[in-house]
């Protein structure tokens, strides 16, 4: 592989489709969704590739060294600019333990939502355009290291992610849109303040031993490269520390989405088109646990230390205010909203556990949940599509005319429950036996294993209401899968199993580089103590 | 046979009903006898686990036989260096015989359901999810830790949420199944909170090495208390699947499933899994759990056996009694008759899915007929469906002969020396009790059914006695209801190869002053310090030691005989009263029924329980379920759109700020300009002669003011 540089390929590759597509008369349709179908394809070959020559022992989080795939150089260089000196910003790529179970998540999802975009039929040529961005902005913030580009691509995103659901959405999809864009960008504000705050307490030297400020994630992990009086150095007295943590929090719990700042998810979903809302809630959630994993816990260990128990307590809200949320949905997509909302919750739980079982519970149940929930928003896609509603209530006894989707709707919502075989049970166990290691979230820890009761509650009961029972005369007329929905729910169900039997296959895959995770947070408690003296 | 030999046919073992449940369940639409090859797995299975059986009992009777692999290894952890989670097998003597008994019960409901479900829409299915079953059951009894052993747990779980479903056009059916599976989640909860609590203390999940870690001293949080609830919460798993009070209401709502379904599942096997935990958890569990579970056991023997006096579905009469021999088990477990309570799982097993079958073979015979005052004297048409279920239901009752009597006699026995040592006298009541209506129940049940005269003539007369491939379980269960397969001596089990040879308390490893007094064990004089570690191995301590627990073998033996009379007598006199009431018709059961009306609404009605829990936690559920949703939508989500609403309201006031005051002012600027512009614009007349009137007019008044100041 040389130094070919397949990170930077993985991401912009969309881009060189999305322009082939803009280049393409109106009307060709099949061509614009087989061009985005190979690219996706090409994308899932290439993660693959990552994965098969991944170096499973090194562990990445804070050490440069131990990053792989590096692509590093200089993108922008602004020289002699009064008093803010150097503007100096890397392009640096990089993929370690916990990125690349994203990286791999993206692409899969990717591919499997181009097939639940086959039956766009208006406007396709900027559908599948802004699609294929949309698609660089996801992979590209999980291999971005340094915080700038970060930005850029986490901003990426927002845009073809409005015009998306605003344009091709259900009946109230202006207001979903605006208010999933305006949320959003307001966690982005709050992302880019602290971004700017670090670039100015940071600075990075360079090969010729002169300073300038950076905005390299890694540089800002290292107490060494605080300046004194920065705004957000640990060694001075007035620092805004706190603050800025609370604030970038905030930015990435409002794509979590975390309890109280959840509410537009329900909208944007049940606004969404399928493919998105399969996007969405595979992908773009994990962008919130995965900032917080990638900036919050390295970059400000100190306060992550103070604050561990509220990020369970929400962890906790989360699970069980969305498990009784959604148990009183009366829409099918958005229940399956609420339950998301339910399960990252797992998420931060494990997340706050500060111990190698539970944080690689969560990283496990950001992959695990992307693949589940993609496939219970594409099960309420079919249904979607020959019923033309989603009201539960409306439904009954599908099993019997619907057989084969039925088995693939019993095995999702199996694995949403936790059912061990199935790719779920691994990951909220290792949540909660992380979770119960760690005394300070120890009870809120056993709280939430109420969420196991109320997840299983609510999902048996809508596969009662929906799929049990006798089939109304309406119904008697809709068709099982085709082939199409075959080749969306097999990949996915093979996933869940596998990764059910055999979940080491996850887990080798980012031990490392949680290992590496708990020891900086444990080796940062000492060292930030004897900096700030608290 | 070598041991690994042994281990190869429990894989086996395990895996062959997955392959037959993943068979049937892909090829079941496309091949027309699939079901055929889970029958013929089922029957493999079924003789494999005979020569394991057989082998492990010959050749390695006081062996436990583990072998192990790494499922999920975590390395290099910041404390605790490597932890694995294995997968292993556990062959003991208690593992054996359980999958045997699994897979003879499993092998014959099969076979019974050949001729039960023909006819059924999804025929194949059915025998897939039997398959699947029968895999996770053998989980639950082959594996050697507590993880593995929940993971098969749910999977058990979910394939009695599938079969008990599996008539799934019926709201009630699915409403059943449903119900069972978050009954036991609630159970499951607690026991997975006792695995966190395990797991915690120990960094393991094997049963040996917690085992061997707790005898050496560990506990969870140091402290006896906690290992109390760690027993307690495991427990919780049991009072779940075995159906034990107070959540034993989901076990009678599950007879909606076919009724050989009953027979394997919910009678048989899975309901024993709880029992079947709580033995190989035993030498966990201290003095307190151990009485707090004989507590829960002895309640469910006793409600359960009341409702059961009153129910007129014959099902619903079996599942009740269910309950309440489960209860029998758990309440033998904590008074420490451990080893009468494994046998009474292995003989109840028998009976009880001979009973269940036999239920089945009377339903099938009166087309779907459940309810008993509809039925009556099918002795004459279904002979030996009839003395099979009399056979098992004297084992039930615990009539001498049958492998019922010396289960139960041995129980009660327990219970009669428990107190006899403790001074819990209510335990024994409470056994006795139960005995004497378990008695008069099932007779009941056996007069209205068999005897008397037919109420439903139409149906009587259609009546036939069942095929063979139905007839053959049922002889073959009933036989194994009879005392030689236990014991040669017909009153006193404890000379048998079942209990003097096969199984043994286990060796405790709960801290001494944790145990019940009778079952200490204690070293007198000084012995070294590897001698205290190595308590348990009696034989290997030098110095003398007291084993208390020589106490408790004696109180059983002394309570032998009393409560082997006791117990005949109450069984004799429960089996009288029946016959008074239902056969010779002296006493009007109606008419009593009527005098203590109360009792009677309490027992039909089955104590109110589930209008108690619709009321309280499912109601409180559904409605925070409701108020939340409201909640996040109006208030939440109502926060949300205020602050969108007040920006608006916001730049809608601005805006009009801006284009009434501000721009306004200049407006008005601009106006006043304009105004004095206009005044003064008269003055600009182009008369000299008016420019000279007004330049000597403001002369004047200017000089006048001038002078003034």
């Amino acid at each position: 592989m040389g130094n070919f540089p397949i990170l930077s390929f993985i991401t912009f590759l969309p881009i060189a489709g999305m322009i082939i597509i803009l280049l393409l008369p109106k009307a060709q349709t099949l061509a614009m969704k087989s061009i985005t179908l190979i690219i996706t394809g090409i994308q899932v070959i290439l993660a693959g590739f990552l994965l098969y020559h991944y170096n499973y022992g090194m562990g990445g989080i804070n050490n440069p060294a131990t990053f792989q795939y590096i692509e590093k150089f200089r993108w922008i260089e602004i020289t002699g600019f009064s008093w803010i000196g150097k503007i100096k910003i890397d392009y640096f790529l990089g993929i370690d333990g916990l990125s690349i179970p994203m990286v791999l998540l993206t692409a899969i999802i990717s591919f499997i939502a181009t097939l639940a975009s086959w039956k766009i039929d208006k406007a396709v040529k900027g559908y599948f355009a802004l699609y294929l961005l949309l698609v660089t902005g996801m992979m590209g913030v999980f291999v971005a290291l340094d915080f700038f580009l970060f930005y850029v691509f986490w901003e990426l995103m927002l845009l073809p992610m409005y015009f998306l659901i605003g344009i091709w959405g259900g009946p109230r999809r202006e207001y979903a849109a605006i208010k999933f864009f305006l949320y959003t960008l307001l966690g982005s504000v709050f992302i880019l303040l602290v971004v700017i705050g670090l670039y100015f307490s940071t600075m990075e030297t360079l090969v010729d031993g002169s300073k300038v400020f950076t905005f390299n994630m890694l540089s800002m992990m290292d107490t060494h490269n605080f300046v004194a009086n920065g705004i957000l150095s640990p060694m001075n007295p007035h620092n805004l520390r706190l603050i800025a943590y609370i604030a970038l929090f905030i930015g990435f719990a409002i794509k979590i989405p975390m309890f109280p700042f959840h509410t537009w998810l329900p909208d944007a979903h049940v606004e969404a088109p399928t493919a998105i809302s399969v996007i969405l809630a595979g992908v773009l959630l994990k962008m919130g646990t995965y900032g917080i994993l990638r900036v919050c816990y390295p970059v400000f260990p100190d306060i992550t230390l103070k604050l561990v128990w509220w990020i369970g307590a929400f962890g906790m809200i989360n699970i069980i205010y969305g498990a009784l949320c959604a148990m009183a949905q009366k829409d099918f997509k958005k229940l399956i909203a609420y339950s998301s909302v339910s399960h990252m919750g797992f998420v931060m739980l494990g997340m706050a556990s500060l111990n190698t079982i539970g944080i690689s519970g969560a990283v496990l149940q950001m992959f695990n949940h992307g693949t589940i929930t993609a496939m219970l928003f594409i099960i309420v896609g079919v249904i979607y599509d020959r019923a033309h509603t989603r009201e539960i209530d409306a439904f009954g006894g599908l099993a019997t005319q619907m057989p084969i989707y039925t088995g693939f709707v019993t095995l999702a919502f199996f694995a949403a429950i936790g059912l061990p075989g199935l790719s779920g049970f691994i990951s909220e166990s290792f949540v909660f036996l992380g979770g119960f290691a760690f005394e300070t979230i120890r009870v809120i820890t056993v709280i939430s294993t109420l969420g196991l009761l109320l997840g299983a509650g609510y999902m048996l009961w809508t596969l009662q209401r929906i799929y049990l029972g006798t089939v109304p005369e309406k119904w008697k007329l809709l068709k099982d899968l085709d082939f199409r929905e075959y080749a969306m729910l097999v990949p996915l169900s093979v996933i869940i199993i596998f990764l059910g039997v055999y979940p080491s296959f996850m887990l080798n895959l980012m031990n490392s580089s949680v290992n590496s995770m708990v020891k900086f947070m444990m080796d940062s408690r000492a060292l930030y103590s004897s900096i700030t003296g608290f | 046979m070598t041991e690994f030999n042994l281990i190869q046919i429990a894989v086996a073992i395990l895996f062959l009903p997955l392959v037959g449940f993943a068979f049937v369940l892909f090829f079941g639409k496309k091949i027309k006898n699939a079901y055929l090859f889970e029958i013929s797995i089922i029957t493999v299975t079924f003789i494999l686990t005979a020569v394991l059986l057989f082998n492990k009992l010959s050749w390695f009777p006081d062996k436990n036989i583990v072998s192990e692999f790494s499922w999920i290894r975590i390395q290099n952890l910041a404390v605790l260096g490597n932890i694995s989670i294995d997968l292993g097998f556990l062959l003991d003597n208690l593992s054996v015989i359980m999958i045997f008994t699994v897979a003879l019960i499993s092998m014959l409901v099969h076979i019974f359901s050949i001729a039960y479900m023909k006819g059924d829409r999804l025929y194949n299915r059915y025998f897939a999810y039997l398959g699947l079953f029968t895999f996770s059951m053998s989980g639950i009894v082959l594996t050697h830790n507590i993880l593995m052993m929940y993971i098969f747990w749910e999977l058990v779980g979910i394939s009695s949420y599938l079969l008990i479903g599996f008539w799934y056009e019926k709201k009630s059916a699915s409403d059943a199944g449903k119900k069972a599976f978050l009954v036991n989640r609630i159970g499951d909860i607690g026991m997975f909170s006792g695995i966190m609590l395990i797991f915690n203390t120990y960094h393991t999940f094997t049963f040996d090495k917690i085992f061997t870690q707790m005898a050496a001293g560990t506990l969870p949080f140091n402290s006896e208390f906690w290992l109390t609830v760690t027993g307690l919460l495991l427990f919780c798993g049991a009072v779940g699947k075995s159906a034990q009070f107070p959540l034993h209401v989901w076990l009678p709502d599950a007879m909606e499933g076919p009724t050989p379904v009953s027979a394997l599942i919910h009678a048989a096997t899975m309901v024993a899994a709880g029992v079947f935990l709580v033995c190989r958890i035993y030498p966990i569990l201290t003095g307190n759990a151990l009485f707090i579970i004989a507590v829960i056991g002895a309640l469910s023997a006793v409600i359960p056996a009341t409702i059961a006096l009153t129910q007129n579905d014959i099902k619903k009469v079996l599942a009740y009694s269910t309950v309440s021999q489960l209860g029998y088990m758990v309440m033998a477990l904590g008074v420490g008759a451990y080893k009468f309570a494994f046998f009474h799982l292995i003989t109840h097993a028998f009976f009880k899915a001979c009973l269940f079958l036999g239920s089945g073979s009377v339903i099938h015979a009166m087309h779907h007929e459940q309810d008993i005052t509809k039925m009556g004297g099918l002795k004459k048409k279904l002979p030996l469906t009839y003395a099979t279920f009399l056979i098992a239901s004297l084992a039930l009752s615990g009539i001498p002969l049958t492998s019922g009597f010396l289960s139960k006699d041995g129980i009660l026995q327990g219970t009669f020396a428990f107190a006899s040592l403790t001074g819990h006298w209510l335990f024994p009541a409470a056994g006795f009790a139960v005995a004497m209506l378990t008695a008069f129940y099932m007779f009941r049940l056996i007069i209205l059914t068999f005897h008397g005269e037919p109420k439903n003539k139409e149906k009587y007369d259609h009546a036939h006695e069942s095929p063979f491939v139905m007839a053959m379980p049922l002889v073959v269960l009933s036989t194994l209801s009879i005392f030689f397969w236990y014991t040669p001596n017909p009153v006193n089990a404890d000379a048998g190869w079942f209990l003097s040879k096969w199984i043994k308390s286990p060796v405790l490893s709960v801290p001494q002053n944790a145990r019940y007094s009778f079952m200490k064990t204690d070293v007198v004089s000084s012995v070294s310090k590897e001698g205290i570690a190595d308590i348990n191995n009696s034989t290997t301590v030098e110095g003398k030691e007291i084993v208390y627990s020589e106490a408790y073998t004696e109180a059983m033996h002394h309570a032998h005989y009393p409560a082997m009379f006791l117990s005949l007598l109450v069984a004799a006199l429960g089996i009288v009263f029946a016959f008074i009431f239902y056969y010779w018709k002296k006493i009007s059961a109606d008419k009593l029924a009527a005098d203590i009306e109360p009792l009677y609404k309490l027992s039909f009605n089955k104590w109110y329980f589930d209008e108690i829990y619709n009321a309280t936690a499912v109601a409180f559920t559904m409605g925070s379920s409701r108020f939340l949703a409201w909640f996040d939508m109006n208030i939440v989500d109502g926060a949300v759109n205020g602050v969108a609403t007040v920006t608006r309201w916001t730049s809608s006031f601005t805006g009009k700020f801006d284009s009434v005051i501000v721009d306004g002012l200049v407006n008005l600027v601009a106006y006043f300009s304009g105004f004095i512009g206009l005044i003064l614009r008269r003055f600009q007349t182009g008369k000299v002669q008016t420019y000279l009137v007004l330049v000597v007019f403001s002369l004047v008044i200017i000089l006048y003011l001038f002078k003034t100041f």
